[in-house]
């Protein structure tokens, strides 16, 4: 049991939306996935995955209020594995113009902006994803290059140090972060298809190679 | 890049897919959740799911077919159809839905639209829209209960409504054309894309795979659907990808079965 516990991908559920997607694609991929509402189920996790949906103070509000906010800082701070999703990934940014005094965990530098005027808002479609030079990314490795995914978001953050790749609309993007054991998708990778499941997958594996050092 | 997304629409009644023209005498195009995930091994970008299903007993029955679906199928889904306010919309996101679409409940309440985006976010919102012209080119009018019933409303002017409420995406149907085979109402989905800023979606009529092209070229729309050109087997998604993709349309090539 323990064993088995010890090897499982904890996937906050604090309350909102749709957030079981992320989950039921884990479990597609095979892994130790498991939806969990308290912060005590995610002990002896070896990844975190935080979603989110709609808008960031609310998800921030959420976060805060289920208590699992902590089993978020406990991860990032350990170096468990972790993975943010959409809004999930702009929570591991200081704050955001959609909600300006709401708090988000502050791991990293960068605002979160509306996106470029002149563009539809909210995006939502598939974009290609484009390399940022100098930044290989650990969460697209093994996939073609230039792979599309599915956005769905009306804010994202600004292209920063811990970008690992970036999307064009109206401007270029962040569409995915990598910093150390922090991971982050602007895209939805529950979504996204094949190439979607393979930067799950690509998490799933990262995380069992942390396994050994850094479970929660 | 503004990339153009193709969805094939599935009517659900009673757990089966069917389809009809100008909203009667359907006719059943087999089991969702296979069809489902064959559009999605053909390259489908998003799948519509519309509950057409009269009974309330049978409501269940979506919420099956949405997570059954979504259990092995990777690509959002937008679910509408009987959506009467957020416990309805949340029962289908947890059962896998990415997007709620909303109709009837939002004209006879817009109140539902807001509070829906309050609750879930305006990207998970779908305000779908059942138009028919009105004569003498008086523009359109928003009809309910799936198609059958007409409000009086302005199309245009109940778009344009519907995204301030907070309203992520509108499904544009011209009940003139649906079912027809004729092609999408052209006129309607450029004024509506023209007066609002959410992305449309472009729905009714499409027979042939010029009509998808029109839809983006001349509608303007943000997202092509279509059923039975798909239900029937005219086209493949891919298909209708690679054409729209031979005009300079930019669309997501097929993605590989599986990595590695």
């Amino acid at each position: 049991m323990i064993e088995e516990s010890g090897r499982d991908i904890v996937v906050l559920d604090y309350g909102i939306g749709n957030l079981a997607s992320a989950h039921r694609a884990l479990v597609h991929l095979g892994a130790n996935a498991r939806l969990v509402r308290r912060p005590e189920d995610a002990e002896g996790a070896i990844g975190v995955v935080l979603p989110g949906v709609g808008a960031f103070g609310r998800s921030a509000e959420a976060l805060e209020s289920s208590g699992l906010i902590e089993v978020a800082r406990q991860a990032i701070a350990k170096g468990t594995a972790f993975l943010g999703i959409c809004v999930g990934l702009q929570l591991l940014f200081e704050g955001s113009e959609e909600s300006p005094g709401v708090a988000g965990l502050g791991v990293l530098e960068g605002a979160v902006r509306r996106l470029p005027p002149g563009t539809k808002s909210p995006q939502i479609q598939w974009n290609v994803l484009e390399d940022v030079p100098g930044r290989p990314s650990r969460m697209l490795s093994g996939l073609p290059g230039g792979p599309w995914m599915y956005f769905v978001h009306s804010y994202a953050p600004e292209v920063g140090p811990a970008t690992v790749a970036t999307c064009d609309y109206g401007g270029s993007i962040t569409a995915a972060v990598e910093d150390g054991h922090v991971w982050g998708t602007q895209f939805h990778p529950e979504k996204s298809g094949t190439l979607g499941l393979a930067v799950l997958a690509n998490f799933v594996e990262f995380a069992a190679t942390r396994a050994g050092v850094a479970a929660l | 890049m503004r990339s153009i997304r193709v969805i094939p629409c599935l009517d659900v009644d009673a757990g089966r897919v069917v389809k009809g023209v100008r909203y009667v005498d359907h006719f059943d195009a087999g089991d969702p959740v296979e069809l489902a995930a064959r559009y999605d091994r053909e390259g489908a970008d998003e799948l519509t799911f519309l509950d057409i299903t009269a009974s309330h007993e049978e409501r269940d029955t979506m919420v099956e077919v949405v997570a059954r679906t979504a259990e092995q199928v990777f690509i959002p889904l937008t679910v509408g159809g009987g959506v009467r306010g957020v416990e309805d919309g949340r029962r289908l996101l947890r059962a896998g839905a990415e997007k709620i679409g909303v109709n009837t409940a939002a004209i006879a309440d817009p109140g539902v639209v807001q509070r829906l985006a309050d609750e879930f976010g305006s990207q998970c919102v779908v305000v779908a829209i059942d138009a028919r012209r009105r004569p003498e080119g008086a523009g359109w009018e928003v009809h309910t209960h799936g198609g059958r019933r007409p409000t009086g409303i302005d199309a245009l002017e109940w778009a344009e409504r519907a995204a301030v409420l907070g309203a992520g995406e509108l499904l544009v149907t011209s009940m003139d054309q649906d079912g027809t085979r004729e092609g999408y109402d052209l006129e309607l989905l450029a004024a509506i894309g023209g007066s609002v800023g959410v992305p449309v979606v472009a729905s009714g009529g499409v027979g042939t795979l010029e009509h998808l092209l029109d839809g983006v070229t001349v509608g303007r729309a943000d997202a092509v659907l279509a059923a039975s050109i798909f239900h029937t087997g005219a086209f493949s998604v891919g298909e209708a990808k690679e054409f729209l993709a031979g005009h300079g349309v930019a669309v997501r090539p097929p993605a590989p079965d599986r990595i590695r």
